[in-house]
């Protein structure tokens, strides 16, 4: 749904020919660009105002390297002030630098995930650090937030704070923090109630908590999908009780995270941690980069790669390796590398990650080009035997017709499965032939150009034999490429 | 229970006060992100020319209130529309502004009805996590329970720590039954199985919580499709409602939400929660207009008579700013 930042500056830039250093018109046309993109990305306004003026002065007059487009070196500018603007402000990991115990405060809006947060920062500290960690809810008006920490404690063997109750914040905070003293505790996490800004009594209680625990780290926990409403939120927080980080939570979704930006430029409170996903060891401390690359519609490569790494067996993959490695790719090899795709978030999931690819996306979804199609021919590979698998030739027109009915589909769609098949096993051999060296000088471009699927032109049509053949692309790149 | 408990605390006015009433906390919960879109406008149109720089900054007054670039782009061309170059007022730019906000929420005002004869009629709560499925099922329960209904939940959150708790407390405080699991069990069996029993008992609605889950989670995605699957084994029909939760803090990816619940689950419907913080919910809009999809009722604070029916009107006024009657 969004254009990248890339492509529609190509577009702008696409009438100059000329090379050298990048004009005054050129650069106020870019940034309108500039501006939109980050506007869609949730940056709120004012930042954008800002950063686009500094943008402005660091573009203006930038010689244009040769071999790349103006649209590539405003892009790079951009994307280089980005990662300077979040990643700026210092420490990016959790400070412990204070006497035991050491109090750490948990605030954010409702529903911004500060519980789980707790929950995994405790994790982190307890299993990585090896600290001794308490946790407190000092929750005392949602239903059973405090059984949620007790529970997550439970999870994630970290000792909560028993509770009492009819206690109210102030008082479980102190508890909390004789509690840890007389035990020796290295670190006491305060897990505070959901609470509006502008709810005058709740934030006068979390500054009564505030001066009760005097907390050496006060994190505030926000959405990375929050709007235009994420300035005005980090900036009441700051001036109410001094924020010292800020988790940013969901990073897992597929938002855009320009709420990121928003909160660092109007705060100046470093970004210090990123929440990637439900389990508890889900927590990173904050990628610039990865979050400026989001922000600017680049797709997300580490976040593949990672995936990829994730789901993907190694095992498997060696195994398949070292069989592509001769040439060889047989049905079997194709329902393996379906089935990984699908565990990577299906076709759609995977899409969304690659830069430039968001366009496609869109003509993929009109193409009906589903990940139902994945599911389907997975479904004829099953109905086949295993000697059909590994010799497809032998699928004459009486097999065809019983692997149709077997997987409830029409012997027009097992030949287009074969084709593709047929196709992918052609682009197999002929890389085993290029061989070694092909594959390092190559590498993906080689994969994804010879594959003969990937290019845009590819997508167009429905049954352009995107699918499989050109999926073969990343789904057979991967594993043997570089993914380790 | 010693919390507390807005719900419970705070006086239910069934009396007159009505209107006023449902007014004025509309009116106060998006006073402040009103008032500030109202403002920036009425700053910029003081009787002033109608030129590209003035219009440029409305679309960035709607931009900030989170309507999304497209949206704001269609507004200010209905605004250009025989105004251009000529001199406006703030009051007059305000009412167009809703006039044209109210005309794209108009086809989504449509409340949540419950279907007695269906025995159960079956709504399912979706959306990502900490939108407020659970609070908003436990204010929908004691809203339906008022009207005379009988009302079963299932707290389909299986997964987050304490969902069902939570639940569990809702059930206890409007007194209707909540049908519970083990965490870690199976939400759509937990489904079956509830639906099941309301339909023997012959309750009159079904309200199912479903743990949260990001959009772009296959895995998450397709138990969602699981547990609309194994209900319609009971009922081809269920569930009769698919009810999306949006935070009104969410931006633009608000749209993708919705874009990715309803290919997967076939939304119905969708509730918005917390436009009582200074968020502007403006993304709601872009979800109309890109959806036509009915808007079901909007959150406004924390007790149960926040909670009312979408008013597209009154929605578009407050986030405008026009002034009307009791909304001074």
């Amino acid at each position: 749904m969004f254009e990248s930042l890339s492509d529609r500056l190509s577009d702008v830039f696409g009438r100059l020919t000329k090379k050298g250093a990048l004009t005054d018109s050129d650069v106020a046309e870019a940034m309108r660009e500039v501006r939109l993109a980050l506007l869609e990305a949730d940056v709120a306004l004012p930042v954008v105002k800002e950063f686009v003026a500094a943008v402005k002065e660091k573009a203006i007059g930038q010689d244009v390297v040769r071999s790349v487009t103006p649209g590539q070196m405003v892009v790079k500018i951009v994307h280089d002030h980005l990662v300077e603007v979040l990643g700026g402000g210092g420490n990016t990991d959790i400070d412990l630098n204070a006497p035991a115990p050491v109090p750490i405060m948990m605030v954010g809006l409702q529903g911004s995930g500060k519980t789980t947060t707790t929950g995994k920062i405790a994790y982190r500290l307890t299993h990585r650090d090896k600290k001794k960690v308490l946790m407190a809810s000092l929750d005392t008006r949602r239903p059973a937030a405090q059984e949620q920490l007790k529970v997550l404690g439970e999870q994630a063997n970290v000792p909560t704070l028993p509770i009492i109750a009819g206690q109210g914040p102030v008082d479980i905070a102190r508890r909390a923090m004789t509690a840890a003293k007389l035990q020796g505790y290295d670190v006491v996490i305060l897990d505070t109630a959901g609470r509006l800004h502008v709810d005058e009594a709740l934030m006068q209680e979390i500054e009564a908590v505030k001066r009760e625990a005097n907390p050496h780290e006060v994190m505030l926990v926000a959405d990375s999908l929050t709007g235009q409403d994420a300035v005005t939120v980090a900036q009441q927080f700051h001036e109410r009780i001094g924020l010292t980080g800020i988790a940013l939570t969901r990073v897992d979704g597929d938002g855009r995270g320009g709420a990121a930006l928003s909160m660092r430029a109007v705060t100046g409170v470093p970004l210090k941690l990123m929440g990637l996903g439900e389990k508890l060891e889900a927590l990173e401390v904050f990628h610039a980069d990865r979050i400026a690359n989001r922000i600017l519609g680049m797709g997300d490569i580490v976040s593949l790669v990672e995936k990829a790494a994730e789901t993907i067996d190694q095992q498997e993959a060696e195994k398949m390796a070292a069989k592509l490695a001769k040439g060889k790719f047989d049905l079997d090899d194709l329902s393996q590398q379906l089935k990984q795709m699908r565990k990577m978030g299906g076709m759609q999931g995977m899409l969304a990650m690659l830069p430039g690819v968001a366009k496609m996306k869109d003509q993929l979804a009109k193409a009906n080009i589903d990940d139902k199609a994945i599911k389907r021919q997975e479904a004829i590979i099953s109905s086949m035997t295993p000697k059909e698998r590994k010799n497809p030739q032998i699928i004459q027109a009486k097999r065809k017709i019983r692997i149709a009915k077997g997987s409830g589909t029409t012997v027009q769609d097992v030949n287009k499965l074969l084709k593709q098949h047929q196709q992918m096993a052609d682009m197999m051999k002929r890389m085993a032939k290029l061989g070694k060296k092909g594959m390092m000088r190559g590498g993906l471009g080689a994969l994804f150009g010879g594959g003969g699927g990937m290019p845009p032109g590819g997508f167009g049509g429905p049954g352009g034999g995107f699918p499989p053949g050109g999926l073969g692309g990343p789904g057979g790149g991967f594993p043997p490429g570089g993914l380790k | 229970m010693s919390d507390f408990d807005p719900a419970l605390e705070a006086p239910t006015d069934e009396t007159g006060e009505k209107k006023s009433g449902w007014l004025g906390r509309l009116k106060k919960g998006l006073s402040r992100s009103s008032s500030s879109l109202g403002q920036s406008i009425s700053g910029l149109f003081k009787k002033r020319k109608l030129d590209d720089e003035t219009l440029d900054e409305l679309e960035e007054a709607l931009i900030r209130a989170d309507l999304g670039v497209d949206v704001a782009v269609h507004v200010r061309e209905a605004l250009t529309k025989g105004r251009f170059g000529k001199e406006v007022t703030d009051e007059e730019v305000k009412s167009v502004l809703a006039e044209e906000v109210a005309k794209i929420l108009k086809y989504s005002e449509k409340p949540l009805v419950v279907d007695a004869s269906r025995k159960p009629h079956v709504i399912l709560m979706v959306g990502v996590n900490g939108t407020g499925k659970t609070t908003t099922i436990g204010k929908l329960a004691s809203r339906f329970k008022a009207q005379g209904l009988k009302v079963m939940l299932a707290a389909g959150d299986t997964f987050r720590a304490a969902a069902i708790e939570q639940l569990a407390v809702w059930g206890e405080r409007s007194g209707v039954p909540v049908i519970t699991r083990p965490q870690g069990s199976d939400a759509a069996g937990l489904a079956f199985d509830a639906l099941d029993q309301a339909k023997r008992e012959g309750y009159d609605v079904l309200l199912i919580d479903t743990a949260g889950r990001l959009q772009n989670k296959e895995g998450l995605m397709s138990e969602l499709t699981k547990i609309i699957r194994v209900m319609k084994k009971l009922d081809p029909e269920a569930p009769h409602d698919t009810v999306i939760v949006l935070d009104a803090t969410t931006g633009q990816n608000a749209v993708n939400q919705v874009d990715v619940f309803e290919r997967v689950a076939k939304i119905t419907g969708v509730i918005m929660t917390k436009l009582d913080g200074t968020a502007r919910g403006g993304v709601l809009v872009a979800v109309a207009k890109k959806y036509w999809m009915p808007i079901h009722a909007i959150g406004v604070g924390e007790g149960i008579e926040d909670f009312q029916d979408f008013n597209a009107e009154a929605f578009a006024k407050a986030l405008a700013g026009v002034a009307e009657g009791v909304v001074s």
